[in-house]
């Protein structure tokens, strides 16, 4: 059974600059019993999430908004597993796949096919099970002869097509994404968004973090405000909806 | 019923926290007053008791403390073993670094070791001809030294930056962090393994052989992973948090490859000398166990006994700094 459950989850940040971050200052502290830069150490502590609840079964389509640095960044994070709370209790259950950067492990000097098989190792596919895949993946991109090619010889449009094409074969749990992704040109867009949407309709729950209003009020069933880390509504779509962005 | 037992686990609690003598003292007076009737006011065991029987429903219930971080997280152990089942993933990650050498030149990784044959050249004439060795002894010693030298600085320079330069993926997904280890590890066995070609022409040019013992280099190079592995992940770990400690370990790398008989041969080191020089640096016993099978000389039960105490000791020095801090890594980024 999919679900997730966040019970008082809060993550601090420490935050080092380079006094903090320096092994001589710590043991230069030790030795002078922290008369040195004693104010602070080098280490500030930002809240980053406020002792959120939240919990997730089947079929949850959530929507986060709220506004840049409000921690829905960081609310994926924690949902993927990257980040342990430093207090309350997480509790995952399903396999979870996080599309925040779908270029992720892209290596510019290599071709396109063999970008495939890296980047679809990082998603967790066997060599085997990408070479079942290939030939789709390939379809979609519709990059053709330019698979042999390095992708460092891309336009960006044509990187975002590949990396799209080979993140969107997976079949999730539970999706994570920041952001829609499908981008390309009009043509490939109409694509890309059907593609999305098939692979929405699978997963069992989705979390995706965007300020766009439209597409949280079409896929999402429910809404979460954050705002300075913590929950500042919960609730329907159109309630939560109307009051961040004003009927 | 309930009470008593609560009363008894706060008792027990309180008299865990100080010595014997202590309680028995605390006792006596508690027992006294006990005796007399008398309620200790600003007693603390009274005013724990106090604290902890807030009376709910007319029924005392305990306030229990919620304790941080009672998150299930992955363990140490977790992550050595599911990086070790996903070694694939490492495999071709590192292979990725080395064949990105490849993309851009024909001969690729072959230039570093077209770079090492000349080093070795260089340094085998110039301390060969200063310590009066025979060339045809000396060049194979600084042949294997240096190669396998390269290897463990390497391991250990880029272990020191091994999650750090893996950030991106790190922010993204919960691999397993001896993953990236498992990466420095098998690139730089790769470059290794293209290295070594050296060591067949050194022998050809002095037609030398190897015996049958120089199969003990199968085990020394087990030995040898181990102790690299456990080096690379607490250095990732530390330096993580510490940036300049890179700089440091660097340093000591240096000053070990001059202090290891590497360059030069432990025969060339007066008697007295070589006993302290040799057997306390853990770095002799380690190219011991790969270096002596190569050149057909015994490894001594000494090299061994060292090299596979340091991989135990570490390892689970290791084991305990990552499950103390594997859930602050991502933090630290």
């Amino acid at each position: 059974m999919t679900s997730i459950s966040l019970q008082n989850v809060t993550v601090d940040f420490p935050i080092y600059n380079a006094r903090g971050r320096s092994l001589k200052n710590r043991v230069m502290k030790m030795a002078t019993g922290g008369s040195i830069n004693s104010e602070s150490g080098g280490v500030v502590v930002v809240r980053g999430l406020d002792n959120i609840n939240i919990e997730l079964s089947r079929h949850d389509r959530i929507g986060l908004i709220g506004h840049n640095g409000s921690g829905k960044t960081t609310l994926l994070r924690v949902l993927t597993g990257v980040y342990a709370p430093t207090s309350g209790k997480v509790d995952i259950r399903g396999k979870c796949t996080s599309l925040i950067n779908i270029s992720l492990g892209i290596d510019p000097e290599a071709t396109g096919r063999q970008n495939i098989f890296l980047r679809g190792a990082l998603l967790g596919f066997k060599k085997e099970e990408m070479k079942e895949r290939l030939q789709e993946i390939e379809d979609f991109s519709e990059l053709g002869d330019f698979l042999e090619m390095p992708v460092r010889t891309y336009s960006s449009g044509m990187q975002l097509r590949l990396a799209f094409s080979i993140s969107t074969i997976l079949q999730p749990e539970i999706l994570i994404m920041d952001e829609w992704l499908a981008t390309g040109d009009e043509g490939f867009k109409a694509k890309a968004n059907q593609r999305l949407n098939e692979l929405v309709e699978k997963t069992q729950i989705l979390v995706i973090a965007s300020h766009a209003k439209d597409l949280l009020a079409k896929n999402c069933n429910r809404v979460v405000w954050l705002e300075h880390g913590k929950v500042r509504m919960d609730g329907a779509p159109s309630e939560v909806l109307d009051a961040y962005f004003g009927p | 019923m309930a009470a008593s037992n609560l009363i008894l686990t706060v008792v027990l609690n309180e008299a865990s926290r100080y010595p014997f003598w202590v309680n028995l003292h605390k006792g006596a007076i508690l027992g006294f007053h006990a005796l007399l009737g008398v309620r200790l006011k600003n007693d603390r065991m009274s005013l724990l008791l106090k604290q902890k029987t807030k009376l709910k429903n007319g029924l005392p219930v305990r306030n229990l403390k919620i304790a941080n971080n009672e998150v299930p997280y992955h363990g140490a152990v977790w992550d050595i073993t599911e990086a070790l089942s996903n070694f694939r993933l490492a495999a071709l990650l590192g292979w990725q670094d080395v064949a990105q050498r490849y993309r851009r030149s024909r001969i690729g990784a072959f230039w570093l070791t077209i770079n090492m044959g000349v080093l070795i050249g260089a340094l085998g004439l110039v301390f060969g001809t200063i310590f009066n060795s025979p060339m045809s002894e000396f060049l194979p010693f600084i042949c294997v030294g240096l190669i396998f030298w390269g290897y463990y600085t390497q391991i250990v320079s880029e272990g020191c930056s091994g999650f750090i330069s893996n950030s991106d993926i790190i922010l993204q997904l919960d691999l397993p962090f001896f993953t990236y280890i498992l990466r420095v590890w098998y690139r730089n066995s790769v470059i290794l393994a293209h290295n070594l070609v050296i060591f067949p022409i050194v022998l050809l040019i002095f037609w030398k052989s190897i015996g049958l013992s120089a199969l003990l280099i199968v085990p020394g190079f087990f030995i040898v992973t181990l102790n690299m592995t456990w080096i690379a992940l607490t250095l990732a770990i530390l330096c993580t948090r510490y940036r300049d400690l890179t700089q440091i370990v660097q340093n000591i790398m240096q000053v070990m490859m001059y202090v290891t008989p590497i360059m030069w041969m432990p025969d060339h080191l007066p008697q007295r000398a070589s006993h302290v020089m040799l057997d306390y640096n853990p770095f002799f016993h380690m190219i011991s166990v790969v270096r002596n099978p190569l050149l057909g000389q015994t490894v001594t039960a000494a090299n061994w006994v060292v090299a596979i105490g340091i991989a135990i000791v570490g390892w689970s020095f290791a084991l305990l700094l990552l499950k103390k801090y594997r859930a602050r890594i991502a933090y630290w980024l």
